[in-house]
């Protein structure tokens, strides 16, 4: 039996980034069904014209975290994707307001998906907000 | 028994060395066994819970010369 994961993304932070995708890449690949919905300040590093684009720190711990050998958080998003089939959904209103669409963005996106539409998904799971 | 494959994690913090040890079990075959080379003393605990929930077998893990060896067979 799977257990159902639900992840927000907001912010645009190093370490919030990197948190999440260690969960979602871990939970997915676990066997659980993670989708990780991405808005505000963290879905402009998905999109195909910032895919070099650096997080700022928030702090001391995102300085260690540029050390060489921790997985970049944009490759575990993808290998929760790939390896654990996690589903990946940017915020319709995000998309809308950054005129852009799900095929501007670099990973495989789901469709857009709105608020009702997400929280839908989310029942019966549990939900972590970065 | 056929050679067995080594994924080399070594320098890579966690989830670097389960990822890189799922990428490869998903390719194997059930039956085959991989030696996972960590020197990430966290995955030295984390990867073997993993091994346990998704139900494959830990065939051994030690630490030598502080390079952690995890050896995991799959089992489906």
């Amino acid at each position: 039996m799977s257990n159902k994961l639900s992840i927000v993304c907001v912010s645009g932070t190093l370490e919030k980034l990197q948190m999440a995708s260690m969960v979602a890449s871990v939970a997915a690949a676990s066997g659980d069904d993670v989708t990780v919905f991405f808005s505000m300040n963290a879905l402009q590093y998905f999109t195909k014209d910032n895919a070099e684009l650096a997080a700022p720190e928030e702090g001391e711990f995102g300085r260690l975290i540029e050390t060489e050998g921790v997985p970049a958080f944009r490759k575990l998003f993808e290998q929760a994707a790939d390896l654990g089939d996690a589903k990946l959904l940017a915020c319709s209103m995000a998309l809308d307001l950054m005129k852009i669409t799900p095929d501007d963005l670099t990973l495989e996106f789901g469709p857009a998906t709105g608020l009702t539409a997400f929280l839908s998904d989310a029942e019966d799971g549990r939900l972590l907000s970065f | 028994m056929s050679e067995m494959k080594v994924v080399d994690a070594r320098n890579t913090f966690c989830p670097g060395p389960l990822m890189e040890l799922i990428s490869f079990m998903k390719r194997a075959e059930v039956g085959d066994e991989m030696e996972l080379l960590s020197t990430d003393d966290g995955s030295a605990n984390d990867v073997p819970q993993w091994i346990a929930k998704v139900g494959h077998e830990l065939v051994s893990n030690e630490k030598i010369d502080d390079v952690w060896h995890i050896v995991v067979k799959k089992l489906k």
